[in-house]
Protein backbone atom coordinates (compact mmCIF):
# COMPACT_ATOMS: atom_id res chain seq x y z
CA UNK A 1 0.00 0.00 0.00
CA UNK A 2 1.27 3.45 -0.92
CA UNK A 3 2.26 5.62 2.03
CA UNK A 4 0.77 9.07 2.40
CA UNK A 5 3.00 12.14 2.49
CA UNK A 6 2.50 12.50 6.25
CA UNK A 7 3.44 8.87 6.86
CA UNK A 8 6.59 9.21 4.77
CA UNK A 9 7.55 12.40 6.61
CA UNK A 10 7.11 10.68 9.97
CA UNK A 11 9.41 7.85 8.85
CA UNK A 12 12.04 10.29 7.58
CA UNK A 13 11.90 12.29 10.80
CA UNK A 14 12.31 9.04 12.70
CA UNK A 15 15.65 8.61 10.94
CA UNK A 16 14.69 6.51 7.91
CA UNK A 17 16.25 8.82 5.35
CA UNK A 18 15.69 6.45 2.42
CA UNK A 19 11.94 7.12 2.56
CA UNK A 20 12.58 10.65 1.38
CA UNK A 21 13.23 9.19 -2.09
CA UNK A 22 9.50 8.42 -2.31
CA UNK A 23 8.66 12.07 -1.77
CA UNK A 24 11.23 13.10 -4.36
CA UNK A 25 9.80 10.70 -6.91
CA UNK A 26 6.27 11.84 -6.15
CA UNK A 27 6.97 15.55 -6.50
CA UNK A 28 10.00 15.86 -8.76
CA UNK A 29 8.00 16.64 -11.92
CA UNK A 30 5.79 19.11 -10.09
CA UNK A 31 8.79 20.94 -8.63
CA UNK A 32 10.75 20.80 -11.87
CA UNK A 33 7.80 22.19 -13.86
CA UNK A 34 7.28 25.02 -11.37
CA UNK A 35 10.97 25.89 -11.48
CA UNK A 36 10.84 25.91 -15.28
CA UNK A 37 8.19 28.62 -14.98
CA UNK A 38 10.92 30.84 -13.52
CA UNK A 39 13.81 29.87 -15.74
CA UNK A 40 13.57 28.20 -19.11
CA UNK A 41 17.05 26.69 -18.80
CA UNK A 42 16.65 22.99 -17.98
CA UNK A 43 20.10 22.66 -16.39
CA UNK A 44 19.42 25.58 -14.07
CA UNK A 45 15.95 24.22 -13.35
CA UNK A 46 17.39 20.85 -12.40
CA UNK A 47 19.96 22.45 -10.09
CA UNK A 48 17.30 24.60 -8.39
CA UNK A 49 14.92 21.63 -8.08
CA UNK A 50 17.64 19.59 -6.42
CA UNK A 51 18.30 22.47 -4.05
CA UNK A 52 14.57 22.67 -3.27
CA UNK A 53 14.48 19.02 -2.17
CA UNK A 54 17.63 19.41 -0.07
CA UNK A 55 16.12 22.45 1.67
CA UNK A 56 12.83 20.59 2.11
CA UNK A 57 14.70 17.69 3.70
CA UNK A 58 16.63 19.93 6.06
CA UNK A 59 13.47 21.82 7.13
CA UNK A 60 11.20 18.79 7.23
CA UNK A 61 10.72 19.11 10.98
CA UNK A 62 9.10 22.50 10.36
CA UNK A 63 6.36 20.98 8.17
CA UNK A 64 3.39 21.13 10.53
CA UNK A 65 0.97 19.28 8.28
CA UNK A 66 -1.70 21.99 8.38
CA UNK A 67 -1.32 22.46 4.61
CA UNK A 68 -0.59 20.03 1.79
CA UNK A 69 3.03 19.01 1.40
CA UNK A 70 2.91 20.33 -2.17
CA UNK A 71 1.78 23.74 -0.88
CA UNK A 72 4.67 23.85 1.59
CA UNK A 73 7.06 22.68 -1.13
CA UNK A 74 5.95 25.50 -3.38
CA UNK A 75 7.00 28.12 -0.81
CA UNK A 76 10.51 26.62 -0.98
CA UNK A 77 10.38 26.57 -4.79
CA UNK A 78 9.46 30.24 -4.90
CA UNK A 79 12.16 31.45 -2.52
CA UNK A 80 14.80 29.21 -4.10
CA UNK A 81 14.00 30.47 -7.59
CA UNK A 82 14.04 34.10 -6.56
CA UNK A 83 17.36 33.64 -4.76
CA UNK A 84 18.85 31.82 -7.74
CA UNK A 85 17.67 34.42 -10.23
CA UNK A 86 18.96 37.25 -8.05
CA UNK A 87 22.33 35.55 -7.98
CA UNK A 88 22.24 35.35 -11.73
CA UNK A 89 21.43 39.07 -11.76
CA UNK A 90 18.36 38.66 -13.86
CA UNK A 91 15.70 41.27 -13.51
CA UNK A 92 13.36 39.58 -11.10
CA UNK A 93 12.60 42.34 -8.66
CA UNK A 94 8.93 42.02 -9.38
CA UNK A 95 7.31 38.90 -10.69
CA UNK A 96 4.40 40.98 -11.88
CA UNK A 97 6.70 43.21 -13.81
CA UNK A 98 5.55 43.55 -17.36
CA UNK A 99 9.17 43.66 -18.46
CA UNK A 100 9.68 40.16 -17.13
CA UNK A 101 6.78 39.08 -19.23
CA UNK A 102 8.30 40.79 -22.25
CA UNK A 103 11.64 39.08 -21.61
CA UNK A 104 9.96 35.72 -21.41
CA UNK A 105 8.12 36.48 -24.60
CA UNK A 106 11.25 37.57 -26.43
CA UNK A 107 13.14 34.51 -25.16
CA UNK A 108 10.41 32.38 -26.63
CA UNK A 109 10.16 34.16 -29.93
CA UNK A 110 11.81 31.16 -31.57
CA UNK A 111 8.62 29.19 -31.10
CA UNK A 112 6.92 30.11 -34.31
CA UNK A 113 3.76 28.62 -35.59
CA UNK A 114 5.47 26.57 -38.26
CA UNK A 115 7.87 24.98 -35.82
CA UNK A 116 5.22 23.98 -33.38
CA UNK A 117 2.27 23.13 -35.54
CA UNK A 118 3.68 19.70 -36.18
CA UNK A 119 4.14 18.97 -32.49
CA UNK A 120 1.66 17.62 -30.03
CA UNK A 121 -0.93 19.64 -28.11
CA UNK A 122 1.21 19.10 -25.04
CA UNK A 123 4.18 20.84 -26.64
CA UNK A 124 1.93 23.66 -27.81
CA UNK A 125 0.45 24.24 -24.36
CA UNK A 126 3.86 24.13 -22.68
CA UNK A 127 5.33 26.53 -25.24
CA UNK A 128 2.39 28.92 -24.74
CA UNK A 129 2.73 28.70 -20.95
CA UNK A 130 6.42 29.57 -21.21
CA UNK A 131 5.43 32.75 -23.03
CA UNK A 132 3.42 33.91 -20.03
CA UNK A 133 4.82 35.86 -17.10
CA UNK A 134 6.16 33.70 -14.22
CA UNK A 135 3.17 34.69 -12.07
CA UNK A 136 0.63 33.62 -14.69
CA UNK A 137 2.35 30.35 -15.48
CA UNK A 138 2.78 29.48 -11.81
CA UNK A 139 -0.87 30.04 -11.00
CA UNK A 140 -1.88 27.83 -13.93
CA UNK A 141 0.56 25.11 -12.88
CA UNK A 142 -0.48 25.25 -9.22
CA UNK A 143 -4.18 25.15 -10.09
CA UNK A 144 -4.10 22.46 -12.76
CA UNK A 145 -1.05 20.38 -11.91
CA UNK A 146 -0.59 21.02 -8.20
CA UNK A 147 -4.31 20.51 -7.65
CA UNK A 148 -4.26 23.44 -5.26
CA UNK A 149 -7.46 25.23 -4.40
CA UNK A 150 -7.77 29.01 -4.78
CA UNK A 151 -7.44 29.30 -0.98
CA UNK A 152 -4.24 27.24 -0.93
CA UNK A 153 -2.69 29.21 -3.78
CA UNK A 154 -3.73 32.41 -2.00
CA UNK A 155 -2.05 31.26 1.20
CA UNK A 156 1.32 30.57 -0.42
CA UNK A 157 1.21 33.67 -2.60
CA UNK A 158 -0.10 35.74 0.32
CA UNK A 159 -3.05 36.96 -1.68
CA UNK A 160 -6.77 36.88 -1.20
CA UNK A 161 -8.48 33.86 -2.88
CA UNK A 162 -10.64 36.28 -4.89
CA UNK A 163 -7.51 37.97 -6.21
CA UNK A 164 -6.14 34.55 -7.15
CA UNK A 165 -9.41 33.79 -8.94
CA UNK A 166 -9.13 36.97 -10.99
CA UNK A 167 -5.46 36.26 -11.69
CA UNK A 168 -6.30 32.71 -12.76
CA UNK A 169 -9.00 33.96 -15.13
CA UNK A 170 -6.60 36.48 -16.62
CA UNK A 171 -3.81 33.90 -16.91
CA UNK A 172 -6.09 31.55 -18.83
CA UNK A 173 -7.25 34.34 -21.09
CA UNK A 174 -3.66 35.32 -21.79
CA UNK A 175 -2.80 31.68 -22.46
CA UNK A 176 -5.67 31.50 -24.94
CA UNK A 177 -4.44 34.69 -26.62
CA UNK A 178 -0.88 33.33 -26.88
CA UNK A 179 -2.11 30.11 -28.41
CA UNK A 180 -4.32 31.94 -30.87
CA UNK A 181 -1.51 34.30 -31.81
CA UNK A 182 1.38 31.84 -32.08
CA UNK A 183 -0.32 28.55 -32.85
CA UNK A 184 -3.37 29.72 -34.72
CA UNK A 185 -3.42 26.74 -37.06
CA UNK A 186 -3.45 24.18 -34.25
CA UNK A 187 -5.97 26.19 -32.24
CA UNK A 188 -8.33 26.46 -35.23
CA UNK A 189 -8.15 22.68 -35.58
CA UNK A 190 -8.98 22.30 -31.92
CA UNK A 191 -12.02 24.56 -32.16
CA UNK A 192 -13.25 22.67 -35.20
CA UNK A 193 -12.98 19.29 -33.41
CA UNK B 1 -32.63 41.80 -10.92
CA UNK B 2 -31.15 38.34 -10.20
CA UNK B 3 -27.50 39.06 -11.04
CA UNK B 4 -26.61 42.12 -8.98
CA UNK B 5 -25.31 45.03 -10.98
CA UNK B 6 -25.57 43.49 -14.42
CA UNK B 7 -27.19 45.71 -17.02
CA UNK B 8 -28.77 44.75 -20.28
CA UNK B 9 -26.69 45.13 -23.43
CA UNK B 10 -29.18 44.03 -26.02
CA UNK B 11 -28.23 46.61 -28.59
CA UNK B 12 -24.80 45.00 -28.98
CA UNK B 13 -26.03 41.46 -29.22
CA UNK B 14 -28.93 40.91 -31.55
CA UNK B 15 -29.23 37.29 -30.47
CA UNK B 16 -29.74 38.20 -26.84
CA UNK B 17 -32.75 40.49 -26.91
CA UNK B 18 -34.89 37.97 -25.12
CA UNK B 19 -32.36 37.33 -22.36
CA UNK B 20 -33.15 39.76 -19.59
CA UNK B 21 -30.46 41.69 -17.77
CA UNK B 22 -27.86 38.97 -17.59
CA UNK B 23 -24.69 40.02 -19.24
CA UNK B 24 -22.61 42.89 -18.12
CA UNK B 25 -21.88 45.82 -15.87
CA UNK B 26 -21.83 48.41 -18.66
CA UNK B 27 -23.04 49.02 -22.18
CA UNK B 28 -19.69 48.03 -23.51
CA UNK B 29 -18.70 45.14 -25.74
CA UNK B 30 -15.38 44.46 -24.02
CA UNK B 31 -16.96 44.34 -20.58
CA UNK B 32 -19.61 42.02 -21.89
CA UNK B 33 -16.90 39.62 -23.11
CA UNK B 34 -15.12 39.80 -19.77
CA UNK B 35 -18.28 39.13 -17.83
CA UNK B 36 -19.29 36.21 -20.01
CA UNK B 37 -15.79 34.74 -19.70
CA UNK B 38 -15.67 35.23 -15.93
CA UNK B 39 -19.01 33.56 -15.47
CA UNK B 40 -18.11 30.73 -17.82
CA UNK B 41 -14.77 30.14 -16.05
CA UNK B 42 -16.62 29.93 -12.72
CA UNK B 43 -19.04 27.49 -14.34
CA UNK B 44 -16.20 25.35 -15.76
CA UNK B 45 -14.32 25.39 -12.43
CA UNK B 46 -17.48 24.39 -10.57
CA UNK B 47 -17.52 27.62 -8.57
CA UNK B 48 -20.97 28.81 -9.68
CA UNK B 49 -23.91 28.71 -7.32
CA UNK B 50 -26.68 26.23 -8.24
CA UNK B 51 -28.92 29.07 -9.53
CA UNK B 52 -26.09 30.56 -11.58
CA UNK B 53 -25.18 27.11 -12.88
CA UNK B 54 -28.63 26.37 -14.23
CA UNK B 55 -28.88 29.89 -15.73
CA UNK B 56 -25.59 29.36 -17.56
CA UNK B 57 -26.59 25.88 -18.70
CA UNK B 58 -29.71 27.42 -20.26
CA UNK B 59 -27.68 30.17 -21.91
CA UNK B 60 -25.21 27.67 -23.35
CA UNK B 61 -28.05 25.52 -24.66
CA UNK B 62 -29.98 28.39 -26.22
CA UNK B 63 -27.53 31.10 -27.12
CA UNK B 64 -25.04 30.77 -29.96
CA UNK B 65 -22.61 33.34 -28.58
CA UNK B 66 -22.45 31.66 -25.19
CA UNK B 67 -22.08 28.27 -26.88
CA UNK B 68 -19.13 29.51 -28.93
CA UNK B 69 -17.42 31.12 -25.95
CA UNK B 70 -18.03 28.07 -23.76
CA UNK B 71 -16.45 25.78 -26.34
CA UNK B 72 -13.45 28.08 -26.63
CA UNK B 73 -12.85 28.22 -22.88
CA UNK B 74 -13.53 24.53 -22.38
CA UNK B 75 -10.84 23.76 -24.97
CA UNK B 76 -8.29 25.82 -23.02
CA UNK B 77 -9.38 24.14 -19.79
CA UNK B 78 -9.11 20.65 -21.28
CA UNK B 79 -5.72 21.44 -22.77
CA UNK B 80 -4.50 22.50 -19.34
CA UNK B 81 -5.99 19.48 -17.61
CA UNK B 82 -4.44 17.18 -20.21
CA UNK B 83 -1.06 18.90 -20.25
CA UNK B 84 1.87 16.99 -18.82
CA UNK B 85 4.44 18.00 -16.27
CA UNK B 86 8.03 18.43 -17.33
CA UNK B 87 10.33 15.56 -16.37
CA UNK B 88 13.79 16.10 -14.90
CA UNK B 89 16.67 13.80 -15.81
CA UNK B 90 16.59 10.08 -14.96
CA UNK B 91 19.26 10.53 -12.29
CA UNK B 92 17.38 13.25 -10.47
CA UNK B 93 16.16 11.24 -7.47
CA UNK B 94 19.57 9.60 -7.05
CA UNK B 95 21.30 13.00 -7.18
CA UNK B 96 19.00 14.37 -4.50
CA UNK B 97 19.48 11.34 -2.26
CA UNK B 98 23.27 11.53 -2.64
CA UNK B 99 23.13 15.19 -1.71
CA UNK B 100 20.90 14.79 1.34
CA UNK B 101 23.11 11.95 2.61
CA UNK B 102 25.50 14.74 3.58
CA UNK B 103 22.80 16.66 5.47
CA UNK B 104 20.67 16.15 8.52
CA UNK B 105 17.13 17.24 9.27
CA UNK B 106 17.40 20.48 11.23
CA UNK B 107 15.47 20.66 14.50
CA UNK B 108 12.07 22.34 14.20
CA UNK B 109 12.25 26.10 14.58
CA UNK B 110 9.85 26.05 17.52
CA UNK B 111 12.24 23.86 19.51
CA UNK B 112 15.09 26.35 19.49
CA UNK B 113 13.15 29.61 19.53
CA UNK B 114 12.25 29.97 23.16
CA UNK B 115 8.88 31.62 23.72
CA UNK B 116 10.28 33.31 26.82
CA UNK B 117 12.76 35.17 24.63
CA UNK B 118 9.91 36.45 22.42
CA UNK B 119 7.98 37.44 25.55
CA UNK B 120 11.10 39.15 26.90
CA UNK B 121 11.47 41.19 23.70
CA UNK B 122 7.79 42.14 23.93
CA UNK B 123 8.21 43.20 27.55
CA UNK B 124 11.27 45.25 26.62
CA UNK B 125 9.32 47.21 24.01
CA UNK B 126 6.34 47.64 26.31
CA UNK B 127 8.61 49.06 29.02
CA UNK B 128 10.14 51.36 26.41
CA UNK B 129 6.69 52.64 25.49
CA UNK B 130 5.86 53.07 29.18
CA UNK B 131 9.17 54.92 29.64
CA UNK B 132 8.27 57.18 26.75
CA UNK B 133 4.95 58.03 28.35
CA UNK B 134 6.62 58.77 31.68
CA UNK B 135 9.15 60.95 29.87
CA UNK B 136 6.32 62.71 28.03
CA UNK B 137 4.51 63.58 31.24
CA UNK B 138 7.74 64.57 32.97
CA UNK B 139 8.52 67.02 30.17
CA UNK B 140 5.07 68.52 30.15
CA UNK B 141 4.93 71.65 32.26
CA UNK B 142 1.44 71.87 33.67
CA UNK B 143 0.66 75.37 34.93
CA UNK B 144 1.14 75.55 38.68
CA UNK B 145 -2.10 76.05 40.45
CA UNK B 146 -1.99 75.37 44.17
CA UNK B 147 -5.76 75.29 44.51
CA UNK B 148 -6.11 72.28 42.14
CA UNK B 149 -2.99 70.51 43.46
CA UNK B 150 -4.11 70.36 47.04
CA UNK B 151 -7.64 69.23 46.27
CA UNK B 152 -8.80 65.82 45.03
CA UNK B 153 -9.30 65.70 41.25
CA UNK B 154 -12.84 66.42 40.27
CA UNK B 155 -13.12 65.39 36.60
CA UNK B 156 -16.21 67.32 35.60
CA UNK B 157 -14.80 70.50 37.04
CA UNK B 158 -11.21 69.94 35.80
CA UNK B 159 -9.75 72.98 34.12
CA UNK B 160 -9.19 71.79 30.51
CA UNK B 161 -7.69 75.12 29.58
CA UNK B 162 -4.57 73.95 31.40
CA UNK B 163 -3.85 71.53 28.53
CA UNK B 164 -3.64 74.46 26.12
CA UNK B 165 -0.85 75.88 28.23
CA UNK B 166 1.26 72.72 28.01
CA UNK B 167 4.73 73.26 26.54
CA UNK B 168 4.62 70.79 23.64
CA UNK B 169 7.61 72.42 21.98
CA UNK B 170 9.96 70.50 24.23
CA UNK B 171 8.70 67.25 22.76
CA UNK B 172 8.27 68.15 19.10
CA UNK B 173 11.73 69.66 18.87
CA UNK B 174 13.43 66.59 20.35
CA UNK B 175 14.71 64.42 17.47
CA UNK B 176 15.41 61.19 19.40
CA UNK B 177 11.95 61.31 20.96
CA UNK B 178 10.30 61.97 17.60
CA UNK B 179 12.24 59.09 16.00
CA UNK B 180 11.40 56.78 18.84
CA UNK B 181 7.74 57.67 18.60
CA UNK B 182 7.76 57.06 14.83
CA UNK B 183 9.43 53.67 15.23
CA UNK B 184 6.98 52.73 17.96
CA UNK B 185 4.01 53.72 15.81
CA UNK B 186 5.35 51.77 12.79
CA UNK B 187 6.00 48.70 14.93
CA UNK B 188 2.56 48.98 16.43
CA UNK B 189 1.00 49.11 12.96
CA UNK B 190 3.04 46.10 11.81
CA UNK B 191 1.92 44.11 14.85
CA UNK B 192 -1.68 45.16 14.29
CA UNK B 193 -1.41 44.10 10.63
CA UNK B 194 -0.02 40.67 11.62
CA UNK B 195 -2.74 40.22 14.21
CA UNK B 196 -5.53 41.16 11.78
CA UNK B 197 -4.11 38.90 9.06
CA UNK B 198 -4.05 35.97 11.50
CA UNK B 199 -7.61 36.72 12.53
CA UNK B 200 -8.68 36.88 8.89
CA UNK B 201 -7.02 33.53 8.16
CA UNK B 202 -8.74 31.96 11.16
CA UNK B 203 -12.10 33.27 10.00
CA UNK B 204 -11.59 32.07 6.42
Amino acid sequence: MELTDTEIIKRVLAGEQAFFAQLVQRYQSYVFTLVLRFTDNREDAEEISQDVFVKAYRSLADFRGDAKFSTWLYTIVRTSCITFLRKKRLETTSLDNERTSMQVESRQSGFTANAIEQKSKHAMVNAAIRMLSPDDSQILTLFYKGEQSLEEIGRVMRLDPNTIKVKLHRARNRLKEKMEKHFSYAVRELYED
Amino acid sequence: MPYGNYMRINRFSPGLQNEPELYTFNDNRMNKEVTIEDRLWDFIDGLSSPAEKSAIETLIAENVEWQRKYKELLNVHQLMVGSELEEPSMRFTRNVMEEIARHQVAPATKTYINKNIIRGIGAFFLSLIAGLLVYFFAMVKLPSDSSTRSQPVNLPSMNLEALDKVDYGKLSGNLPVTLFMLITVVMGLVLLDLYLRRKKEQVS
